[in-house]
């Protein structure tokens, strides 16, 4: 009886499967299109296998049970196609079979392992249950269904189950079990992946990688690709630039989940919901209303139109369904793909409360785009409606009145270095080897101190630098990541402009915000500019062997702090640790560190917006600094200098890279007097 | 304030101007006018229109209006905003201009700032309009409580944080204070939808055309004055506090109410004779 109907119910599964899958490309279809190349389908195995299995493997428990699970499902379902499905019952076709249901089924046990729910392993918190949870015995009923009809194959009978069996189900009861079981997991594997189950992820995920609106990622070959692989796992590009705006488009920014590109649509659906964004958001942690992986749900929910009450993980804390909210659990969050996303379907605080630090996009193993898409919200909400916050709206009328965000005088952007003397590039127009790039941390009295420290490491070097003074404008970074993209263009039209005009080898600057934007942002707008962060210059300074410090008077420990923009946008986690070892200090790392730093929470403009949460980040950060017991935390960056100097003291010293160097320096540069300049920055102006 | 719950609404218009940033000296929305803006689409939504007299060559200026209009958001419709740019060049008189249109479209309520943030910057327009009109005017205004058809009830800043209620008869020009409700943030996409409609046929004697009197002017730029400081003796923190957050107000003089016009006019006249501004024989 079971061989008449295996074939029927394969068949059938495999083309209900298909049908729902049809109407699931129609879904992503809904976004804005390009044309759909059939071809790029054939790049999803290599991508899989290279890139995405990469990303799992961090986690090596979970690595296994997948490749366990997932491979021993293809084959299993290959197998079963021939052998079932077409009746070329071959005895070693069936023992590959056996053994591959086999595989499957430990993994299967590994899965269920992972989300017990026992007073001594909880069920881990990033992880979701209701159908996910369902999948794990589906898994385990779609393997040992296969596996017990496969049996006969091998020569095992029904009759010789019937042995093993109690004799009172007879033969008959037991198929009709047996085939109950199959038809479960057959539902769940097959019909379920295209009819949006769980096991939607193999397929929309395969779609994702083929279709990945970022194909850079997966290019080991690309120029941006890190050539050495050690503190970096990434293998292709950080493609990390944000896409440019077409500023004529007929809607500004995603209003509706219809505006997205349909790739992106692709992408959220391909979610596996393993939790892994929402352990590393800094936001999240926080108790700031945004869980990444609730958001990219939120977004499935848009496209498919309905509510989220089906999801059954955790929410964004402070609203509904949150963890630490006594509301009822979710089902106040409704959109449809032609809906506003805000605020029915997400709130707006939600999408304000991302610092665009990328940790949710290095560690997602489907290798989801979140911060473009929260951009891309934020976009709509500035440009159209006018509701950027409160504080963040008034930087961007500073930048627009004044080309910086605190208001000031930009002619004053010179004015920590009255005494420094040093040279505009206006008057070196035979050109210098280093244009001194100072961004808006020259207007902050703390800042100026790392400037100075840098100026002074120049000079050591005997570097060739100069500065653009009150030509420079702010880069656009606020700007662009607060969804102002009109603003950003501007200013990035203005600086490209003023750039053309002087001649240097290449931009050096103490900011890696600007170092983004320079390197990695303009190029989309005809900049094109070999930028450097100072952490690498003054490695190569070192290199080269053209400064030279003191060995510490007294031994000190000092842990670094990675700057998101610096390592995760560009990989650079190397040149701040190999100054850290010129200097001769110890170096603890903090357990969050390289592409796994736990941003300070001053990025993409969330100082600005400044959401409230149970925590602040830097707080957070600092307590990962307090638990390595380092007395002076290293950064690299103007804004986690503030972010970590705003933690309430006693707390380990702040110390940016060029600082330290600077005082550890033999050969001091002279006349560079160390007294402070009393020159207006942004602390003296009021409020 | 809740001024949406009036059920008729008179057309209102907004006069804007071009600002000037106090630290890069850009042009940009001028501060009140960008209030009175605030205070038009809090009352009449997307029905407010803005007006503005100036020389539609100037692409800084066209700019700086298209930031106004970036306002028209959060309303009830997309439509987009709508100015009207009454066109003339720097030597041509705004208030003539300015009131024909006015008269012409059928405009009811008039919002705008108190003065100017370049250019003269007289403060006059506002009274020269309403005379020209003939209509009331309120300065100083902080909000606006009440309107329908006939009358609007404004509050009235008065130094110290105090506020006045007036009740004034339409057709009124209200100009507003900078105490006033902060302007909503001017956003690219409504700018870009906004359209911004030239008007040209405005009929006009000859002679206003002109700014007459400004001919004759000499022009220097502005210098600072220095302020006389205020020193107070007091120990007392909140006679110190009064006196820094104090305006300039008058110390003595009496608030008379429930006079008739003439008897009203007869006590400013006295006062003005005893104050010396008027000779004693001057009618
Ligand atoms: S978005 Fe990525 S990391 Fe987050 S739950 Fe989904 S698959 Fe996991
Ligand atoms: S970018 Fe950072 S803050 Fe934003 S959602 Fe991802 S992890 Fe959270």
């Amino acid at each position: 009886m079971l061989q008449t109907l295996l074939p029927i119910l394969i068949f059938a599964a495999l083309a209900l499967g298909a049908a729902g899958a049809v109407r699931r490309i129609r879904l992503w279809r809904q976004g804005q299109r390009t044309p759909m190349v059939w071809r790029r389908l054939l790049l999803m195995p290599r991508r899989y296998l290279n890139d995405l299995h990469h990303i799992v493997a961090r986690d090596k428990a979970m690595a296994h049970t997948h490749v366990a699970t997932a491979g021993g499902f293809v084959a299993a379902m290959a197998l079963a196609l021939v052998v079932h499905g077409f009746g070329w019952r071959n005895p070693i076709l069936g023992g590959l079979l056996l053994a591959a249901s086999a595989v499957m089924f430990v993994g299967a046990l590994a899965v269920n392992r992972r989300r017990l729910n026992s007073p001594t392993r909880p069920f881990p918190r990033k992880l979701s249950r209701g159908p996910w949870q369902r999948l794990s015995k589906s898994l385990i009923a779609y393997s040992l269904g296969m596996f017990l009809v496969s049996l006969p194959i091998v020569g095992f009978t029904p009759g010789n189950l019937v042995g093993v069996a109690p004799t009172v189900l007879g033969g008959g009861v037991l198929a009709i079990v047996l085939a109950a079981v199959l038809v479960w997991g057959l539902l769940e594997m097959l019909v379920g992946m295209g009819w949006g189950g769980p096991m939607k992820h193999a397929f929309a995920g395969s779609f994702h990688l083929a279709f990945h609106r970022r194909p850079e990622r997966f290019d080991d070959n690309h120029p941006d690709a890190s050539p050495k692989k050690t503190h970096d796992v990434h293998r292709g590009s950080r493609s990390t630039a944000l896409f440019p705006l077409d500023l004529t488009a007929k809607t500004l920014g995603v209003e509706k989940p219809a505006d997205f590109q349909w790739e992106q649509l692709l992408g959220f659906d391909a979610c596996v919901q393993c939790g892994r964004c929402q352990s590393v958001c800094p936001a999240y942690a926080a108790g700031q209303p945004l869980n990444p992986k609730k958001l990219i749900q939120d977004m499935v929910v848009g496209m498919a139109g309905g509510s989220d009450a089906r999801y059954a993980g955790s929410g964004h804390p402070q609203q509904a369904g949150g963890i630490d909210v006594g509301k009822p659990g979710f089902g106040h969050h409704r959109g449809g793909p032609s809906d506003a996303i805000v605020p029915q379907l997400v709130e707006a605080q939600t999408l304000w409360a991302c610092t665009t630090c990328r940790a949710c996009v290095e560690e997602c193993p489907m290798m989801i785009e979140h911060v473009d898409a929260i951009v891309d919200m934020r976009r709509f909400i500035t440009l159209e409606r006018g509701e950027t916050p409160e504080k963040g709206a008034a930087a961007i009328d500073n930048l627009i009145a004044t080309d910086n965000p605190g208001g000031l005088d930009n002619a004053s952007r010179l004015d920590w270095a009255a005494d420094l003397e040093i040279p505009r590039i206006q008057d070196r127009p035979e050109g210098v080897d280093v244009l001194l790039w100072l961004g808006d941390g020259a207007f902050d009295m703390r800042n100026q101190r790392t400037l100075r420290s840098l100026v002074k490491i120049l000079r050591a070097g005997g570097v060739d630098f100069a500065v653009l003074g009150e030509e420079e404008r702010d880069s656009g970074d606020v700007a662009r990541r607060l969804g102002d993209e009109a603003t950003f263009q501007r200013l990035a039209e203005r600086n490209i402009a003023t750039l053309s005009r002087y001649r240097f080898a290449r931009i050096v600057t103490a900011d890696p915000h600007s170092f983004h934007v320079l390197g990695r942002e303009y190029g989309a707008f005809g900049g094109d500019y070999v930028v450097r962060h100072h952490s690498t210059f003054i490695a190569e300074l070192f290199d080269g062997g053209r400064i030279s410090v003191a060995a510490p008077a007294q031994a000190e420990t000092v842990t670094y702090h990675d700057p998101c923009y610096l390592g995760r946008y560009n990989g650079e986690f190397a040149a701040p640790r190999q100054v850290l070892a010129a200097l001769g200090v110890d170096v603890v790392e903090m357990e969050r560190s390289g592409y796994r730093s736990r941003c300070c929470g001053g990025g993409g403009g969330a100082a600005l917006s400044d959401v409230p949460g149970r925590a602040r980040i830097p707080d957070m950060r600092m307590e990962d600094v307090r638990t390595t017991g380092a007395t002076t935390v290293a950064v690299a960056c103007p804004q986690c200098t503030a972010m970590l100097e705003g933690v309430v003291e006693p707390r380990p010293r702040i110390l940016d890279l060029a600082e330290l160097v600077a005082e550890a320096l033999v050969e001091p540069a002279p006349a560079v007097p160390e007294t402070s300049t009393s020159s207006p920055s942004r602390e003296e102006e009021p409020a | 304030m809740s001024p949406r719950e009036s059920t008729v609404s008179p057309k209102t218009v907004a006069l804007v101007s071009s600002g000037r940033h106090p630290v890069s000296g850009r042009a940009g929305r001028a501060r009140e006018d960008a209030r009175a803006v605030e205070m038009g689409l809090a009352l009449v939504g997307a029905e407010l229109s803005l007006g503005h007299a100036g020389d539609p060559q100037d692409a800084s200026l066209q700019a700086c209006l298209k930031e106004y209009l970036g306002m028209f958001h959060g309303l009830d419709d997309d439509r987009g905003g709508r100015l009207s740019l009454l066109a003339m060049s720097a030597e041509d008189d705004a208030v003539p201009r300015l009131a024909a249109w006015l008269e012409q479209s059928g405009v009811r309520l008039v919002l705008t700032g108190q003065r100017a943030e370049c250019g003269e910057g007289s403060g006059m327009v506002g009274y020269l309009l309403a005379e020209r009109l003939g209509w009331s005017i309120a300065t100083g205004v902080a909000a606006i409580e009440h309107c329908d058809d006939h009358s609007v009830t404004v509050l009235q800043a008065l130094p110290q944080g105090q506020r006045r209620r007036l009740e004034i008869r339409l057709p009124c020009l209200i100009a507003v204070d900078s105490v006033a409700d902060a302007p909503r943030q001017s956003a690219f996409g409504p700018a870009r939808r906004g359209r911004i409609e030239l008007v040209t046929d405005l009929a006009l004697a000859s002679e206003a055309r002109v700014d007459a009197a400004r001919r004759d002017w000499q022009w220097e730029p502005a210098r600072a004055r220095p302020k006389r400081l205020k020193v107070v003796k007091s120990t007392n923190a909140r006679d110190r506090f009064r006196a820094a957050a104090a305006k300039s107000s008058a110390s003595n003089g009496q608030v008379l109410t429930d006079l008739t016009s003439e008897e009203a006019a007869d006590k400013l006249i006295a006062y003005l004779r005893a104050e010396k501004v008027l000779a004693p024989g001057d009618q």
